[in-house]
């Protein structure tokens, strides 16, 4: 299996599809996270994404590793944008390619949960009056 | 021991690097954090805090190098 792992200021879309072609892959799914307008009903203006890069790298190829180990994937792409974000922006690129489908949509699946889990990148989000880390409050 | 810092922990400490004044070597993850812990009070109100070693997730009873790189961790909200 062949991996492309990537933090990033600007997500390239297009890049992350074409490192997802194969000839042996029946089916490539993609999972695409962008910026919402709405956190908890206020109002977001941007997000600022910070990520400890060498560990974030580190651990988006063990992910993609371990993805590999559970379904038969010829290629996994992992992009995470850090900086500023505007709404719409896309933050997070996910995609497997595999023979059949089934394997491309849960490896898919599985990787931008445990992407949110484990991989050290936080985000700050700004609203009109204030902004906060999410998450870093009980 | 220089201690890299992220996202609120980051706000906390003030620096995205901190000098952490060490007289032993070597010293348990636990015991590092009970000392931060003195230092920054702030930090026992984060719902997680996780330390890296070399990269990786340690645990509380890892044993850290001052020569190490080590890390904050605050939750983390990638995606």
């Amino acid at each position: 299996m062949e991996s492309h792992i990537a933090i990033t200021p600007e997500i390239n879309i297009q890049e992350g599809y074409e490192n997802l072609i194969d000839p042996k892959s029946g089916g490539i799914c993609t999972f695409i996270g962008t910026v919402r307008d709405l956190n908890n009903e206020k109002e977001v203006s941007n997000l600022f994404f910070e990520a400890y890069e060498k560990m974030a790298i580190l651990k988006l190829e063990e992910l993609a590793q371990e993805a590999g180990s559970k379904w038969p994937l010829n290629k996994v792409v992992l992009i995470h944008a850090v900086g500023m974000k505007k709404i719409t922006d896309p933050v997070v690129f996910v995609g497997a390619s595999s023979a059949h489908r089934d394997a491309a949509f849960q490896a898919s699946r599985y990787l931008i949960d445990r992407l949110k889990e484990v991989v050290p990148i936080w985000k700050k989000e700004t609203y009109q009056d204030h902004s906060s880390w999410i998450n870093a409050h009980p | 021991m220089k201690i890299n810092a992220f996202g609120i922990a980051k706000d906390i400490t003030g620096a995205s690097q901190i000098e952490f004044p060490m007289e032993e070597t070597f010293v348990k993850v636990k015991d590092l954090k009970s000392l931060l812990y003195q230092k920054y009070p702030d930090l026992i109100n984060l719902p997680s805090l996780a330390i890296s070693v070399n990269l990786f997730y340690a645990s509380e009873e890892t044993i850290v190098n001052k020569h190490d790189e080590v890390a904050l961790i605050p939750p983390v909200s990638g995606g």
